[in-house]
């Protein structure tokens, strides 16, 4: 009897997954397409809509990356009491309410915050940040923390005997940077990149509130505009279809320019002190954590401040949200989790596709999702029903990309060792997850667990469109409070938003970690 | 060659303690059960780990408080011995001083060569064997030219027929190279031929050492399980 | 005996059932209609003592959002009236021919504009301004002086949000083919645009522009609920714009009288008085306003195109204001 490898899991759920989010990206277009009166035609306008996107989420994701390489290389090189409280914390601005972050940055660089307010101490002009410095500002603190962790889990999958090796060849810095930095850079970067460029493509509030005004229109824009005031339905299916075509592009462009993954197998050797690393590299490495954490924590700090007065006497109905939103989002991590899962496990041919389907969630407008799944579900349900069970399923099509990202290189590495053990042992399948697999996912899984269920608290996406009175989740009734003067209570709101988009990110992350060595 | 002086090193509650001395040209295998304190030593030597206590001299010289790659020694590691993103030539040109690396081929040539990978050269780590890769990690410690080898388990990943001519080409090298060589292992079947030395671990203690020939002639009991 | 105890226990039980079954009226709304500090619940209350019905608000975003769903829906919609579309929404949502008329006599509509929409029956209104405060120097009087100054404001995209169609409106019914070069004259000073009211109100409450477009009834906010006497709304000699919010009876709705009922209600004190305390706007039906609102701006004229021309204009004016502004 011939033994064949044994297959990591059938493929079927893992198709069925992939189906679902194409089906959950894909066909909301169609719909919004076939829904239209007239065919779409996109005028001059629109094309300065594209080409403004284009440019403003090609600089935002590159002086995110940019930046992120330092801050990323600090953190992996340094030991340092609080590390690893200081790199959840700082992970915080990606998983932000964008309208939060808004405001937290403004806090510090607008015309009456904190950085304006010193510089006018000292006699300068105030900061005046709004037009594209100001959208660029806002996207690089929204997604900065994404880039340094992409980054550093790479710096944390280089083998420690790798180290020792460069130690033992003696290294310097230069041989760092060729044989360690560089390759890298080049494995994680351009994924990063892309990724990045496409959460900034369906950019909305951001640029509309910092943009400074029409010259700072995006496509999430103009799509608004097509639905809400000119019920322009074949626009609005073109701009949509605009912005996968930009996806296929970045995701190709990804698969031809990244290296592919080191699977070094590591035997998890206490790592020696990194080579080749001066009193100088030490300094700099300080004052970049120092530069990078008041970057991206004071914003939030300031958020917290705001709010803290107010949390106590938050009306009863946005605690009732608060409660809605937090069974949401574990609803919401679950399926992201399940969909990961299956999708990481297919076959390595069919993985790579999959992986890029997975990041139509990101790149398709959640306007244009929202509105197809409402023409394509309302004739079955309505929509009061629809509301939560819909926005549970994007949110977690949205955070699907990134666990995957976590998830894909530790369950090859498992694979690749566990996999061969569990085979030989002779395990069911369902054996070799529980046994083998499982226990090596538990940190991306518990990351992408936390990502999922932060972006989903923070979440107003299609909620707003099916929303009834009874059923507002905390984002949405955030935004009501806003909307009624009540900008205090807004404040509060938004600290609990923040708080608690922080402890589920949390939560799960320590759950993922709690085997990991200090 | 080397000496191991009063050393005394602690990993967590785990304390090792030993005086050593292995001859030039000798080829130690350090044995012992799991957690005896073989890596312990090896990382000590290799200075991944500081002593609390004790000296390491080299060649005469003392290298207790010397950064790795100042210890005139070279290492074979288990596993993770050669850069993917480099080929054949690029991974063992490392162990040429930087100042040669470019203009080094023939070296490099002459090093595949005599581990037996002619032809190798522009070959990624990915596209060779488990023993292949060894051959390759080899070649380099052969350029690099420093008088003493640690290797960490170098036949855990090989076959048996790898393992002999892994084995017969590493006794091969030491012994045109004069090169000392301390190994971890946990089986000193088939390996008659290169190992001239053992030190059985126990508990972080050296429980017995000497000429390989002398204690497969007449093993203590404590050793017997392991030849 | 007992088949009259059967015939009570049926009769009781029918009624029971009726209780449970009461006519369910649906009206679609904007967001900060509902919230418990909004004017729904209230009205609701009010309404619900009287109809012998069972009032359900549901609430879609925006005015411009409450259209679109209205759209989306078509004839199939649940609701039975759309409640807070304004003027620059009007047209087009007649268009949609989903609406039915409301029959019922405007007279005692207390806008300062006279009122002829036959689909469309207001229940408050606002005029547009800027909002500063009091502290603010050299407050502008018309757009002009604005465009001269160095004052900076924070306004809304007319793109994504009805204030900012209303502010577009006001400068064309202002200046007309002049609005360009008054655009022009304001794009140093407008420090950005957001999506929404509310953004632009936090910017302005967090001291990122000295003025706001909102509404003259703004600054009773925070006099009435905050006891804030520090905001101000500047008058402009041009006249300000109007923003009327309306209500309109869906035309395939299951309840027609009830809905007629709503709509009669929607214009009596228990609607009315509920609108100037809870969404901060004068009732269109009103009598007697609460202190404080007597501290406002009142501007001496008042500008509206009617609905038809608002949204004949509209494009032209987007491209406009796009266009001053983009230089």
């Amino acid at each position: 009897m011939g033994r064949r490898p044994q297959p990591i899991a059938r493929a079927g759920p893992g198709l069925a997954a992939t189906g679902l989010v194409l089906g959950l990206t894909l066909l909301p277009l169609v719909a919004v397409a076939l829904a239209a009166e007239a065919p779409g035609r996109l005028g001059p306008p629109d094309v300065a809509a594209i080409r403004f996107t284009l440019v403003q989420a090609a600089i935002s994701a590159g002086v995110s990356c940019v930046l992120a390489i330092p801050v990323a290389q600090a953190l992996a090189r340094r030991r340092f009491f609080g590390r690893q409280a200081l790199v959840t914390l700082m992970g915080a601005p990606f998983i932000l309410p964008v309208i939060v972050a808004v405001f937290g940055i403004l806090a510090v660089f607008g015309r009456a915050g904190i950085a304006s307010d010193m510089l006018a101490a000292i006699g300068l002009p105030r900061l005046d940040i709004f037009g594209l410095s100001g959208v660029v500002l806002a996207h690089v603190f929204l997604n900065l923390p994404l880039a340094v962790r992409f980054l550093l889990a790479g710096w944390q999958r280089i083998p420690a005997e790798r180290l020792r090796l460069a130690a033992s060849l003696g290294f310097g810095p230069a041989e760092m940077r060729r044989h360690f930095h560089l390759p890298l850079l080049r494995e994680v970067l351009p994924g990063t990149f892309a990724a990045i460029f496409l959460i900034c493509t369906t950019s909305f509030a951001v640029a509309l509130i910092l943009g400074g005004g029409p010259r700072a229109t995006t496509v999430e824009l103009a799509i608004y505009q097509a639905f809400r005031f000119d019920f322009d339905l074949g626009r609005a299916a073109l701009l949509g279809l605009t912005q996968v075509l930009i996806c296929a592009v970045a995701g190709i462009a990804v698969l031809r320019f990244a290296l592919p993954r080191d699977l070094g197998a590591g035997l998890d050797r206490v790592p020696p002190d990194w080579p080749g690393l001066g009193r100088a590299a030490g300094i700099a490495d300080r004052a970049v954590i120092a530069l990078a954490g008041a970057f991206l924590l004071i914003p939030i700090l300031l958020v917290a401040l705001r709010g803290v007065t107010e949390i106590v006497g938050l009306p009863a109905s946005v605690w009732a949200a608060a409660l809605r939103s937090i069974l949401l989002a574990l609803a919401s991590t679950a399926l992201a989790i399940a969909l990961a899962l299956s999708i990481a496990a297919l076959p390595r041919e069919l993985n790579g596709g999959a992986g890029i389907a997975a990041f139509l969630g990101i790149a398709v407008s959640p306007l244009v999702i929202g509105t197809g799944l409402f023409i394509l579900l309302r004739p079955f349900a309505s929509p009061e029903a629809l509301a939560l069970p819909v926005t549970g399923t994007v949110n977690a099509i949205v955070a699907l990309p990134f666990i995957l990202r976590g998830l894909g290189p530790a369950l090859d590495a498992a694979r690749a060792t566990q996999g061969r053990l569990a085979e030989a042992l002779g395990l069911s399948r369902w054996q070799t997850w529980r046994l083998a697999y499982l226990p090596r996912l538990a940190r991306p899984l518990g990351f992408g667990a936390g990502l999922a269920a932060a972006l989903s608290m923070g979440d107003l996406g299609v909620i707003a469109l099916f929303s009834v009175s009874g059923n507002a989740t905390l984002p949405l009734e955030m935004y009501r409070l806003m909307g009624s003067y009540r900008t205090e209570d807004a404040a509060g709101a938004a600290l609990l938003l923040m708080a608690l988009s922080l402890l589920l990110f949390w939560i799960f992350d320590a759950w993922g970690r709690r085997n990991d060595r200090a | 060659m080397i000496a191991l002086e009063g050393l005394e090193v602690t990993r967590g509650r785990f304390r090792l303690a030993l005086s050593l001395d292995v001859a030039k040209g000798a080829r130690l295998a350090l044995v012992g059960k799991s957690g005896a304190g073989k890596s312990t030593l090896l990382d000590a030597v290799a200075g991944f780990l500081k002593p609390q206590a004790g000296r390491i001299l080299i060649d005469g010289r003392d290298v207790t408080g010397l950064p790795v790659a100042q210890r005139g020694i070279s290492i074979l590691f288990q596993d993770g011995n050669l850069f993917p993103h480099l080929d054949v030539t690029g991974n063992v040109a490392l162990g040429l001083p930087a100042s040669r690396r470019r203009s080094g081929s023939a070296e490099v040539a002459d090093a595949l060569k005599s581990v037996g990978l002619d032809g190798y050269g522009d070959r990624r780590p990915g596209d060779l064997s488990g023993g292949q890769q060894a051959r390759v990690a080899l070649a380099r410690i052969l350029l690099q030219g420093n008088p003493v080898a640690l290797m960490d388990e170098p036949f855990a990943s090989l076959d048996p027929t790898l393992r002999a001519g892994m084995a017969g080409l590493i006794a091969d090298l030491a012994g045109r190279t004069g090169l000392t060589i301390v190994m971890v292992t946990h089986d000193l079947r088939g390996l008659d031929d290169l190992v001239t030395d053992i030190a059985l671990l126990e508990d972080g203690q050296l429980a017995v050492s000497g000429r390989a020939a002398d204690l497969r002639a007449d093993p203590p009991e404590a050793l017997k399980p392991w030849l | 005996m007992r088949p009259l105890a059967l015939a009570s226990g049926l009769i009781a039980l029918g009624a029971a059932a009726a209780a449970q079954d009461l006519p369910v009226l649906t009206i679609y709304t904007y967001d900060s209609f509902v919230p418990d500090w909004g004017p729904g619940p209230a009205i609701e209350a009010n309404f619900e003592e009287t109809c012998g019905c069972d009032l359900q608000w549901v609430a879609a975003g925006d005015g411009a959002a409450l259209l679109s769903r209205l759209r989306l829906e078509g004839e199939r919609t649940e609701a039975d009236i759309v409640l807070g579309l304004d003027t620059s929404l009007t047209a087009a949502a007649k268009e949609t021919g989903l609406f039915a008329p409301h029959g019922i006599d405007p007279s005692g509509l207390s806008l300062p504009v006279a009122w002829e929409d036959e689909t469309f029956l207001p229940y408050d209104w606002g005029y547009f301004a800027f909002v500063h405060r009091t502290d603010l120097e050299n407050v502008p009087g018309s757009f002009e002086e604005l465009a001269a100054s160095d004052v900076s404001i924070v306004i809304q995209d007319p793109r994504s949000s009805t204030p900012g169609l209303g502010l577009l409106m006001w400068v064309e019914a202002a200046y007309g083919d002049g609005a360009d070069a008054i655009w022009q004259g304001l794009s140093d000073n407008i420090v950005t645009v957001t999506p929404g009211w509310s953004e632009a109100y936090d910017l302005f409450l967090s001291g990122e522009a000295d003025m706001v477009l909102s509404y003259t009834t703004s600054p009773a906010y925070h006099l009435i609920a905050e006891e804030d006497d520090g905001f101000a709304s500047a008058a402009f000699s041009e006249g300000h714009y109007l923003q009327v919010e309306v209500a309109g009876m869906v035309a395939g709705t299951d309840q027609p009288e009830l809905a007629r009922e709503f709509l009669e209600f929607m214009l009596t004190p228990g609607f009315q008085d509920v609108i100037p305390t809870t969404n901060w706007m004068y009732p269109a039906a009103g009598g007697e306003l609460p202190d404080g609102f007597d501290t406002l701006t009142v501007p001496e004229t008042a500008l509206l195109f009617p609905a038809d021309e608002a949204a004949g204009r509209r494009e032209e004016a987007i491209a406009t204001w796009a266009g001053a502004l983009s230089r």
